[in-house]
């Protein structure tokens, strides 16, 4: 027999890391030394408090790099960086390092922010918690979807992958299982940090009521 | 009584709370700080902890016992910690140390966890040694610039604990030990947040003499140097030169600050003969009376020079009120400014704010519905529970991800 899909959700505790950053040289060092999951935490965040709408800047050195620094040509860099091409958060690490040490080398001089406005490095553990919603067919798939909280979407789609290292979102992986494999590569697919959390979960409501219709 | 919690932030919250709360169903928690009432800290503790019991936990809460010259002490620490520049003897520190000694060997109980809040009683953590049980110390107050010396002599103190867990990411330290983000919560369901009958918010300005015709700009505080009611008074003065208005300034005094009695006789001799300002020095337990002076306002006001987080600031806004407050402590947490709130520096500013408010109410309108939206989100009991019960779960379990 199949295995159903359990739906999981987490809570997030943030840790304060004690490391700050006054200009683009500190925010350099900082990511360089900082646990991975700090820069998971700083590019992941604005996903979860920003469900309905796309925040200019997605990601937390971004928006520092914007409004504290006011350097938006690098802020932008920052915030364009494909998230989704990276299956490893240290390759995401190194890739911004690559772009703030490019940024210094054609940099004359180093612009610090007002007091009271460092960057302030944090990091977050995660705690995973079971929740009422199993799936045993793709019908009870669609309905789950619905109703499962934000939190437990997210945890699926976005920290499977990254964060719990798995080859794929969970929701692909079981489809795969199920059989749904055209499914599955269609969720794969996906761009999930071009859409907002809701967006998101409407897409793939859609996806999967569309296979229901065409298995019938 | 968590049931009652469910119809504001959902079923699915309450039941988390729960099945994390099993996790802890064989730890033993004590709780210690060095006052049963008045501030935040005693505030927030005296909602957590029946709440906890309910959830299965073995919580306790005690309150350390001290002199006035203890407290004398432990209101300098307070002030250096806020960064004003004073000195503090080695004959003091001596003595606050000695108090914590005395204080260790009549109030730990035999617990898992010792939960410790503020400077008051943080020598206790000598004992650790002795009981190899875990400790945190939560810091409660504004962080960001401790005066050097005062801060040397805690940080070897601190790095004693387990854990150490602060309001806002501002307060955070390089320290040896883990620094956890916990911002402070309001009771939606206590009496100085629970909705109210008008005709008692009416009955609460009769007796104070307060006209509900015209607008009511209030700051509710301990009377204290740092939540800076002269400052108060200065800004009402500059509107009122254009504005009919009434200023009400209220709170209660904490039975661990010994200064708040010379600032009360101070606001009392400024405001001596303008009858549209109420100084209401409320007793201990005037919760209701806070709750109705607070619906019953316009504007209302927290002009801290310092501040931990400022919870006055959350219950304003969850009452759906238009706040005006300084950017300092964990404000800037509840307030983005123009958005669900005005942020202000200095005392011209917080004036010019309270004239365009009065000026334009749909504005304040406007910025209220935001404000009481961000402290249902953010800023309610239950998160604060929710962060809680996983502190305690993280000193058992220290993997970046823990399965429950």
């Amino acid at each position: 027999m199949k295995e159903p899909f359990y739906f999981n959700t987490r809570i997030t505790q943030v840790e304060l890391l004690g490391r700050v950053a006054r200009n683009v040289k500190e925010l350099l060092e900082g990511i360089k030394r900082v646990p991975s999951s700090s820069i998971y935490h700083h590019t992941h965040k604005y996903l979860e408090q920003h469900r309905f709408f796309s925040p200019e800047h997605p990601n937390d050195f971004s928006y520092w790099i914007n409004t504290s620094l006011g350097l938006k040509k690098l802020a932008e860099k920052i915030a364009s960086v494909d998230i989704i091409q990276f299956s490893d958060i240290e390759d995401l690490r190194a890739k911004f390092i690559q772009i703030l040490e490019d940024y210094l080398k054609d940099s004359f001089f180093l612009r610090n922010c007002i007091p009271s406005e460092e960057f302030r490095f944090l990091s977050s553990k995660i705690f995973v918690l079971p929740t009422p919603f199993v799936a045993h067919n793709l019908e009870e798939f669609g309905e789950a979807l619905k109703r499962v909280t934000a939190h437990s979407f997210y945890f699926h789609m976005f920290e499977a992958r990254l964060r719990l290292k798995k080859p794929d979102n969970d929701f692909s992986c079981w489809l795969r299982d199920q059989g749904y494999v055209r499914l599955a590569e269609k969720v794969s697919q996906l761009d999930p940090y071009t859409y907002t959390l809701e967006g998101l979960r409407r897409k793939l409501i859609r996806l999967v009521e569309e296979e229901i219709k065409n298995v019938r | 009584m968590l049931d009652k919690y469910k119809e504001i932030v959902g079923e699915e919250v309450i039941e988390e709370l729960y099945l994390i709360a099993k996790k802890l169903k064989d730890i033993t928690i004590q709780n210690i700080n060095s006052t049963s009432f008045g501030g935040g800290v005693a505030e927030i503790l005296s909602r957590v902890v029946p709440l906890m019991r309910e959830l299965g936990l073995n919580v306790f809460w005690d309150v350390i016992k001290a002199d006035n010259r203890f407290f004398k002490i432990t209101k300098k620490i307070h002030n250096a910690l806020h960064g004003v520049d004073l000195k503090i003897s080695k004959e003091e520190l001596d003595y606050f140390h000695q108090i914590n000694l005395e204080n260790a060997n009549n109030i730990l109980r035999k617990s898992d966890i010792v939960f410790v809040h503020d400077p008051q009683p943080i020598y206790l953590v000598e004992k650790k040694k002795k009981l190899k049980n875990k400790w945190i110390w939560r810091c409660h107050i504004d962080f960001s610039s401790p005066k050097r010396d005062i801060w040397k002599f805690l940080k070897k103190i601190i790095e004693r604990y387990d854990l150490s867990v602060f309001s806002a990411p501002s307060f955070a330290q390089s320290l040896k030990v883990r620094q956890v983000l916990i911002p402070p919560s309001i009771d939606p369901l206590s009496d100085k947040n629970k909705p109210l009958d008008p005709a008692y918010i009416e009955e609460v300005l009769r007796r104070f003499g307060i006209d509900k015709n015209r607008p009511i700009i209030t700051q509710i505080s301990r009377f204290d140097y740092l939540k800076d009611p002269l400052g108060v008074i200065k800004a009402y003065r500059l509107v009122k030169r254009y504005l009919d208005c009434q200023l009400v300034l209220a709170g209660g005094g904490a039975a661990d600050d010994p200064e708040g009695a010379k600032v009360l006789e101070e606001v009392k001799n400024e405001v001596a003969s303008d009858k549209d300002i109420f100084v209401l020095h409320l007793p201990a337990g005037s919760n209701l009376e806070i709750n109705a002076l607070q619906r019953a306002s316009t504007i209302i006001l927290q002009k801290s020079l310092r501040e931990g987080f400022g919870l006055t600031v959350a219950e304003a806004l969850w009452k759906e009120k238009p706040v005006i407050a300084s950017s300092v402590g964990g404000i800037p947490l509840q307030i983005a400014h123009k958005y669900s709130g005005i942020l202000t520096y200095t005392i011209e500013g917080t004036a010019y704010w309270i004239k365009q408010l009065l000026h334009e109410p749909d504005y304040a309108r406007r910025l209220a519905i935001n404000g009481r939206r961000h402290i249902q989100n953010n800023f309610l009991i239950t998160r604060h529970i929710q962060d809680y019960l996983l502190l305690f779960l993280s000193l058992y379990n220290p993997q970046d991800i823990v399965y429950l």
